[in-house]
């Protein structure tokens, strides 16, 4: 299995207050007004320096979950703890970033760069918002962190997909939220940006963040998440990626959603080892496992089996 | 010369060109963040909306602000109520509530032909408004911008982010209910003004406008608002050589405002796009 070993940092704390970032979610469950059941009985926690991917078809409950986090919805049994803390009281003491896909986000709007990224200062600013020299200081260390200094004058919607993902991370790196939430950080935005997003990623979880990112990229989760969170209405498993991410419960998480290639046999070897390359992808980067076939791993859709993409 | 001054000698001029400069700041000033939300024809359901409450209020003798303000805070959360409750699109409920609303007021005017003249309402009579009912709009534009000063950058950023602005602990639903709070008690102060027809280009004019001259927000709105006094302000002044309806001037001098920043703004004016798109090596807007 190519999943990427990375030494954890010693739990050290990114907060302020003695708050170390932990995001608890405790048999959490979301009815929407209209009956739907969004959520049933979620529950995983995660502790500081982690980044988690969050792994579920659409509508699996993805963005429930994170507005759940947010305070958006109120779950209506369960509930979550951020840092020890209940959601109003974390988000009052902005320990939550939030880093949005971009549909619900106004591109036309006259805001500058830097204006953006200190829409994230507002919160721990004074009633009329205005910015302090700190304000100002942590923008710019915003900005020069993500590469984005040179843009800072640029109307929003005038930068690429990568360039407007770099922006609300600066804008959640000025905010120091401990928890971050990142929805579908890498669509839309080319190879050389995810790498850097990931990067950056990387110092986050050393300065102690907890990172929750939902991805359909499948391929680049164990190349950078610690743990995964698999979901489909509820959490079908939640734990380190060596051992949660695997082909048996990617296939209960998508149940034939996914494409499934499989390689074996004659057409993968000349002799006649019994290891296998299984290939799953929704259309994004695909996770590939290579192994000993295991009794679980059965695929449940066989749509191209034995078939080369 | 002399000739220029003369409105300045009477007093109902100076209070129908002070009144609406604060009318037209206010107006504009919403109208920044209104054009931006796609919500301009808000302010037309609204205009129309509050006047069951003005004839109402003139019928039971309360000052007019008080029942244009009930009336327009019950058409927005009447939309806002069927809205969720239906699967209906928001220009059908905006179109369905408006209108309602404006039947009944006209219903009540057309029973009680004496409470007051529909004409007011519709096209409104700055020049000729009473000292009660101009310090009632005073009260409401000083209020209103006041309230606005203070809370600009949340709105803003709630209206950029929604999702944002309430991670980092903004009342985003209080935020919303406090605009169209506002929102209403400016249309009731531009309804004296230029009447219930033209609110709508006083909300949407001034800020359209700001935005083909500028990319901040801030600089938006100053623009915004700086016009809206002006051509207010001119606006009275000039209805008194022209003879005209106040509104119907404020109103042409917006759009005449507005063409010129369409045609001549130095990055988002059509000559501007068309220097560009000549340029072989032109960049990207």
């Amino acid at each position: 299995m190519l999943v990427a070993t990375r030494a954890r940092p010693s739990s050290r704390s990114a907060g302020k207050d003695g708050l170390a970032a932990s995001l608890d979610v405790r048999h959490v469950t979301v009815t929407y007004p209209s009956g739907v059941k969004a959520l049933d009985d979620a529950t995983f926690a995660l502790g500081p320096g982690t980044i988690a991917g969050l792994v579920g078809v659409n509508g699996s409950g993805k963005s429930t979950l994170f507005k759940a986090i947010m305070g958006f919805v109120r779950p209506s049994a369960g509930e979550v703890r951020i840092a020890g803390l209940s959601v109003a009281e974390a988000l009052k003491r902005n320990l939550v970033a939030y880093v949005p896909q971009g549909e619900e986000v106004d591109w036309s709007f006259p805001v500058l760069v830097e204006n953006v990224v200190m829409m994230g200062r507002y919160g721990r600013m004074g009633f009329l918002r205005i910015p302090s020299a700190a304000d100002r200081a942590h923008v710019d260390a915003a900005l020069e962190r993500v590469g984005m200094s040179a843009y800072r004058k640029r109307q929003i919607g005038e930068l690429s997909g990568g360039q407007r993902k770099r922006v609300f991370l600066a804008r959640a790196l000025a905010q120091q939220g401990l928890v971050i939430l990142l929805d579908e950080p890498f669509t839309g935005v080319d190879v050389k940006t995810e790498t850097e997003i990931i990067a950056l990623l990387g110092e986050l979880r050393q300065a102690g963040h907890l990172m929750l990112v939902s991805t359909h990229n499948l391929g680049s989760v164990p190349d950078f998440c610690d743990e995964v969170v698999l979901l489909k209405r509820t959490v079908l498993a939640a734990g380190p990626t060596a051992t949660t991410f695997t082909e048996a419960n990617l296939e209960r998480t998508f149940g034939g959603v996914l494409r499934h290639f499989r390689l074996a046999g004659a057409k993968l070897h000349a002799d006649d080892d019994a290891r296998t390359v299984t290939v799953l992808t929704d259309d994004e980067r695909p996770v590939v496992f290579y192994g000993e076939p295991k009794a679980d791993t059965e695929p449940l859709s066989r749509e191209k089996d034995d078939e080369a993409p | 010369m002399s000739e220029l001054l003369v409105p300045f000698a009477y007093d109902y001029m100076l209070k129908a060109m002070w009144v609406s400069a604060l009318v037209g700041g206010m107006c504009a000033f919403l109208s920044a963040f209104l054009m931006l939300k796609g919500w301009s024809l808000m302010g037309d359901a609204l205009a129309h909306s509050i006047v069951p409450g003005v004839a109402g209020a003139y019928l039971l003798g309360l000052p007019f602000a008080a029942g244009a303000f009930i009336a327009g805070l019950l058409a927005a959360l009447g939309m806002a109520f069927v809205n969720q409750r239906t699967a209906l699109r928001e220009d059908a409920v905006i179109g369905l509530v408006f209108t309602a609303f404006f039947a009944l007021g006209l219903l009540i005017v057309s029973i009680n032909p004496t409470a007051v003249n529909v004409q007011a309402i519709v096209l409104g009579n700055i020049l000729a408004i009473s000292d009660w009912d101009a310090l009632q709009v005073v009260v409401i534009a000083v209020v209103t911008l006041a309230i606005l000063l203070l809370v600009w950058k949340d709105l803003a950023a709630m209206f950029f982010d929604a999702a944002h602005a309430r991670s980092i602990g903004l009342p985003v639903a209080r935020l919303r209910l406090l605009f169209f709070t506002l929102l209403a008690a400016a249309t009731v102060a531009a309804l004296q003004t230029v009447g219930a027809c033209l609110v709508i280009a006083m909300v949407v004019t001034p800020g359209a406008t700001a935005y083909l001259l500028t990319d901040r927000f801030e600089r938006l709105l100053a623009i915004a608002v700086g016009i809206g006094i002006a051509t207010s302000f001119l606006g009275a002044y000039a209805s008194y050589f022209l003879d005209g309806a106040t509104g119907g001037v404020i109103v042409t001098l917006q759009t005449l405002v507005f063409l010129a920043a369409f045609v001549l703004a130095p990055k988002h004016g059509l000559l501007a796009r068309r220097r560009r798109a000549a340029e072989p090596t032109g960049r990207a807007p």
